[in-house]
């Protein structure tokens, strides 16, 4: 039981990066798109 | 391309999703540390896809710093030729092959060899000027986060198999660390620095770090270490259904990486078109008289 909580850790720890990450690209392409639309509006 | 992109997102993600049941379920229990082996599963084919990404960074970075200069292209070009066939010849002589450390196949080494040369050339024709620098800042930022997890997991494994978190002074961990450090400053060095040079900085720093990478593969052979032999290439041995289920499992995480790194790529390349927009309306602003801020409004 001690290992298998090892072993769930491992894998959450794993996805909580990549979601992390995913997250901060979600978030630098929807900084960037309204970017692009004050661009358009000419602001 | 943008059809495609969904498509191989749900392939992944089924991928992914099968990787996971038979880590879990399908491979069996190692003999020796019960079930919290099954970390190996996502420790290792994150380290093999950080190699990977690190690699494709300097390859990338080579041909950017050579870009520009004729002379010096040429002369890398034939290098590379050269390292890739003599390489690869080198490997069959057997006085070469007693050379290598115990437990190194030949055939890894030629294999890894080889990939050089094909790489220099694909990423040459497939990524064509600045292209290149743009595929080197996103190897290494998702290089860096796969090379993250390898630190994080690695601890996880190692606290109830040898009863410790980290061991200090081992050649295997601590130049893993010295590699994510060095990926790290790459990735601060483009983010903060503003100089024209940066990109020819950051592609010369991705060089000298990437020579980290065969410190940290080769270290188990070299040096005496705490960590197990690789399970690919020699030393160690591995039940042919556990390395099955490792194998899956690292192509579930490369067709994941490859996502990443393609949305990764969109980005900077936005970003890039953006700022490039954002200056063109700033020189056009100045000349009008009214004088746009770039850098804050770039932000």
């Amino acid at each position: 039981m001690n290992a298998l909580k090892f072993l769930f850790a491992a894998y959450i720890a794993t996805w909580v990066i990549h979601i992390f990450y995913l997250g901060t690209l979600v978030r630098r392409f929807k900084r960037l798109r309204q970017q692009m639309k004050d661009l358009d509006r000419g602001e | 391309m943008k059809r495609l992109f969904p498509i191989l997102s749900i392939v992944t993600a089924i991928l992914l999703a099968y990787a996971l049941y038979e880590a879990l379920v399908v491979a069996p229990a190692d003999a020796l540390q019960g079930e919290v082996y099954r970390i190996i599963y996502y420790h290792v084919p994150s380290a093999w896809t950080a190699f990977l990404l690190f690699f494709i960074n300097f390859i990338a970075s080579i041909q950017y710093l050579v870009s520009g200069k004729p002379a010096a292209k040429s002369a890398t070009k034939w290098i590379v030729i050269a390292i890739g066939v003599i390489g690869v010849i080198a490997t069959f002589i057997p006085a070469v092959q007693q050379m290598l450390p115990t437990g190194m196949r030949p055939s890894a080494v030629a294999t890894t060899v080889i990939l050089i040369p094909a790489f220099y050339f694909l990423i040459g024709k497939f990524f064509p000027g600045d292209r290149l620098d743009v595929l080197a800042v996103t190897t290494a930022e998702v290089g860096v986060v796969f090379c993250t997890i390898v630190l994080v997991t690695g601890p996880i494994w190692a606290r109830p198999v040898w009863g410790i978190w980290w061991a200090p002074g081992d050649i295997r961990l601590t130049s893993t660390l010295v590699l994510w450090l060095i990926y790290v400053s790459y990735l601060v060095l483009r983010r903060f620095s503003n100089s024209a040079q940066t990109q020819m900085l950051a592609a010369a720093l991705a060089v000298f770090g990437a020579l980290d990478v065969p410190l940290v593969y080769f270290s188990i052979w070299f040096f005496r270490t705490q960590h197990p032999q690789p399970v690919i290439g020699g030393g160690g041995s591995m039940d042919p259904r556990m390395l099955n289920v490792l194998l899956i499992s690292w192509m579930a995480f490369l067709c994941f990486a490859f996502l990443v790194c393609w949305s990764r790529f969109r980005l900077e390349l936005l970003h890039r078109e953006v700022e490039e927009a954002y200056a063109m309306e700033s020189l056009a602003g100045s000349v009008a008289g009214v004088s746009v801020p770039l850098t804050r409004r770039a932000q």
